[in-house]
């Protein structure tokens, strides 16, 4: 099937190799992926800030990029939930019931790549290989408000040579939470500290979640600490293959 | 009893807390502090999925209990005249307080028409938020904490910092010190020999507070419920110095919160399942004690019931603010918070803490009507927005959904300079009007990714002396150097090799 990328702006600019993956996976399992040019971001940052107004040109454009396809993939669950969540009270603080009306049409097809592959396409097993001992922090937004479940911990189980490790105190947060992880930095840090030590804690090499903005500040503080434990996105593992690992 | 009449030493009070981020720094450094609460919050977390998973209807008890609140929340008006009519019919006297200097004035007046010059207190958030004890030590008259945690507190010279585990940030150690150094100055000292065994701690408290209840004449407690239906309230507790304060003296003042009323008796099905579960994770509290005005040659024969507003009429015309209204202080919000278990309560600056504190306390300071300060400012930012107590709120309060919405409310009502110059605001829309065009956006991605190149080392960025929001990042933090080439641009070129497909 025809399948929309969405990258966010996030991945656009600090993570691009993730979106290069989503690509790769699809193309691998014979779907085609198209890339809207007009996309730029779905809002969260400023919807979660408190800056609403700012948000409505942001969503609109969104659906406009958006709106003629029938799925559209994000290999993002905080943005997958901005969009699925809360477009639609962005929408509603606009007062434009156009706006509301396209956001019902078009946030409903928004999928988390996991969801896309499991749920829409029915697989688990997408070929990978990746022969390596990998532990996934599951993100608070994948959890709790997509609650896309055991979905990603299936399409590891599946790929050649993984050997997954359970992550302690898996479910609680590991502290980005957007502007918080700067407006309460030492909070943020203290928060995040606790989960590298949970992360050591299993001996993984990789560290892989559904949201690379948990990454950049857990990879940020693994870095800083000199770790050789690499941060990594589901979809880059999900690529990976005999050939490449 | 301490000191001279009319001779109190000041009460510490959570006024001049600083805003939320500095606040926790400085928690944060206290190892001990963070030691006790992840300690504390783990088990009872535990616990309390044990008690919730033991009900099959635990779901359905949610939604009631959310659906009930929300009537009342509607129907608040009508339901506060039944309650006080049957509270009055059974012997009580009502009394409406707009705010906590008139709540205070009231309590002040019935102690001195009781002729006390101190009052015994059950635990009661109500009276924390108007700063009661304040108020009546100005008076000249003495209220003393019964409950063993608010003892400690109140001994410490301290401020709690739990709802339901008050000196949860005290190890059995400094509660004995305490009790040997400050016991004496309220009553009945503690043992010379007194050791930290809990046991020995928990009589020693147990006789210093048998004189207190023996001699009191007065008695003020909160409520957990009352029923409009019956004019009953109703207080649960665990230790039994509730039920002492609340049968022993000649008369009892309890000052509740407007929205603590449920409209029938029937209602206690599902609050007495949903609180003791979500609380203490117990089946049941020990001790539930509820009455219906007073009753001849039995208990208290004065009843005086205060009904508090203190902003809660405000928070009501809030339609998403107002489901924190259904609150019922059961503190399982604040055991599953990562930030509370860092933090502690006494960084929200309010009796209120953790995520219901974050919620409350601004709206209850009026933040939907006027600029606030900045302390209570920062309070919907106190949270990473993880959603964990959403999760476990026995009255379905989407707790996130709140934060987000006073948030909006926070950037709305800052002064004309931060919105205008203020480094946050402007950076919000610096991203907008790039964000505003995926030309500009490219531009910005392409001026990042040469950044990156030069301030970057091995794809990425370490310590960088910035000020501000960003400095705050590298202090503890890398970051990926943006890529020279962002996923757009590799998109495009990739597109143009294909045949532009």
């Amino acid at each position: 099937m025809k399948v929309a990328l969405f990258i966010t702006c996030f991945n656009d600019l600090l993570y691009p190799d993730v979106g290069t993956a989503v690509v790769e996976v699809l193309n691998r399992l014979g779907h085609e992926v198209v890339f809207p040019e007009a996309q730029t971001c779905c809002g969260q940052i400023h919807f979660n800030t408190g800056y609403r107004d700012e948000c409505v040109p942001l969503v609109r454009r969104f659906d406009r990029a958006f709106g003629e396809f029938d799925a559209i993939v994000t290999p993002s669950a905080s943005c997958a939930t901005m969009v699925r969540h809360h477009h639609a009270t962005v929408a509603a603080h606009s007062g434009d019931p156009g706006l509301a009306a396209s956001v019902a049409e078009v946030s409903p097809r928004v999928y988390e790549l996991s969801e896309l592959l499991v749920d829409v396409l029915g697989v688990t097993d997408v070929g990978a290989a990746f022969p390596h001992r990998v532990t996934f922090h599951p993100t608070c937004h994948s959890l709790r408000l997509l609650q896309i479940g055991d979905r990603p911990r299936r399409l590891l189980e599946a790929v050649r040579g993984l050997e997954l490790v359970e992550l302690p105190g898996s479910a609680e947060c590991c502290g980005f939470g957007g502007t918080f992880a700067v407006k309460n930095a030492d909070t943020s840090v203290a928060m995040g500290e606790d989960k590298i030590a949970s992360v050591l804690g299993t001996g993984a090499e990789v560290l892989a979640s559904a949201d690379t903005s948990c990454l950049m500040h857990l990879g940020g503080l693994l870095s800083r600490r000199q770790s050789t434990v690499r941060v990594m996105h589901l979809a880059e593992i999900l690529a990976s293959t005999a050939a490449t690992s | 009893m301490s000191g001279a009449p009319g001779v109190r030493e000041p009460q510490p009070s959570f006024r001049g807390t600083p805003p939320f981020p500095e606040a926790a720094r400085l928690a944060l450094a206290d190892d001990q502090l963070r030691r006790n609460l992840r300690r504390a919050t783990t088990t009872i977390r535990t616990k309390r999925s044990r008690a919730v998973a033991e009900r099959p209807d635990w779901e359905a008890l949610r939604l009631s209990g959310a659906a009930i609140k929300d009537d009342v929340i509607v129907r608040l008006a009508e339901l506060l005249e039944q309650l006080e009519a049957n509270v009055t019919a059974a012997g009580g006297v009502v009394h409406w307080a707009r705010d906590a200097a008139e709540a205070n004035a009231i309590v002040v007046d019935l102690v001195r028409a009781a002729g006390a010059t101190e009052v015994v207190k059950v635990k009661s958030m109500t009276t924390q938020e108007i700063e009661l004890n304040e108020a009546l030590a100005q008076a000249g008259i003495d209220a003393w904490e019964t409950d063993l945690a608010e003892l400690i507190v109140q001994l410490g010279h301290d401020l709690p910092s739990h709802i339901l585990v008050p000196a949860i940030h005290r190890n059995r150690t400094e509660i004995r010190e305490i009790f040997r150094t400050e016991m004496g100055a309220a009553g009945r000292p503690a043992p010379a020999d007194l050791t930290d065994e809990p046991r020995d701690l928990a009589e020693a408290a147990r006789l210093h507070l048998r004189e207190k209840f023996l001699r009191a004449k007065v008695a003020v407690s909160g409520a957990n419920f009352a029923i409009a239906e019956t004019g009953t309230v109703m207080v649960v507790e665990s230790e039994g110095n509730g039920r002492m304060c609340l049968t022993l003296p000649e008369t009892l003042i309890t000052v509740m919160g407007i929205e603590k009323l449920l409209p029938a008796w029937r209602d206690l099905e599902v609050f007495l399942q949903l609180l003791p579960r979500s609380s203490t994770a117990e089946r049941m509290n020990p001790y539930t004690s509820m009455w219906t005005g007073v009753t001849p040659g039995d208990g208290p024969q004065a009843f005086h019931l205060v009904l508090l507003d203190n902003g809660r009429t405000d928070v009501l015309r809030d339609e998403v603010g107002r489901q924190a209204l259904r609150c019922i202080k059961c503190s399982a919000c604040l055991n599953v918070c990562p930030v509370y278990e860092r933090t502690g309560g006494r960084a929200y600056g309010s009796p209120y803490p953790g995520p219901i504190g974050a919620i409350l306390t601004p709206q209850l300071r009026g933040i939907s009507r006027h600029p606030v300060d900045e302390q209570t400012a920062s309070l919907p930012y106190a949270s990473s927005l993880c959603g964990a107590c959403f999760e476990v709120c026995p009255v379905r309060i989407d707790i996130p959904e709140v934060l987000i919405h006073l948030r909006t409310q926070v950037v709305r009502q800052h002064g004309w300079r931060a919105r205008t110059f203020g480094e946050e605001a402007v950076a919000m829309r610096a991203l907008s009007t790039t964000f505003a065009s995926p030309g500009r956006l490219d531009g910005a991605e392409r001026l990042a990714g040469l950044g990156g190149q030069v301030v970057g080392r091995k794809g990425r960025i370490g310590r960088l002396p910035l000020p501000g929001l960003l400095g705050a990042w590298f202090k503890r933090r890398d970051l990926p150097a943006p890529a020279r080439t962002s996923f757009r641009r590799w998109w495009r070129t990739r597109s143009r090799s294909d045949g532009g497909s």
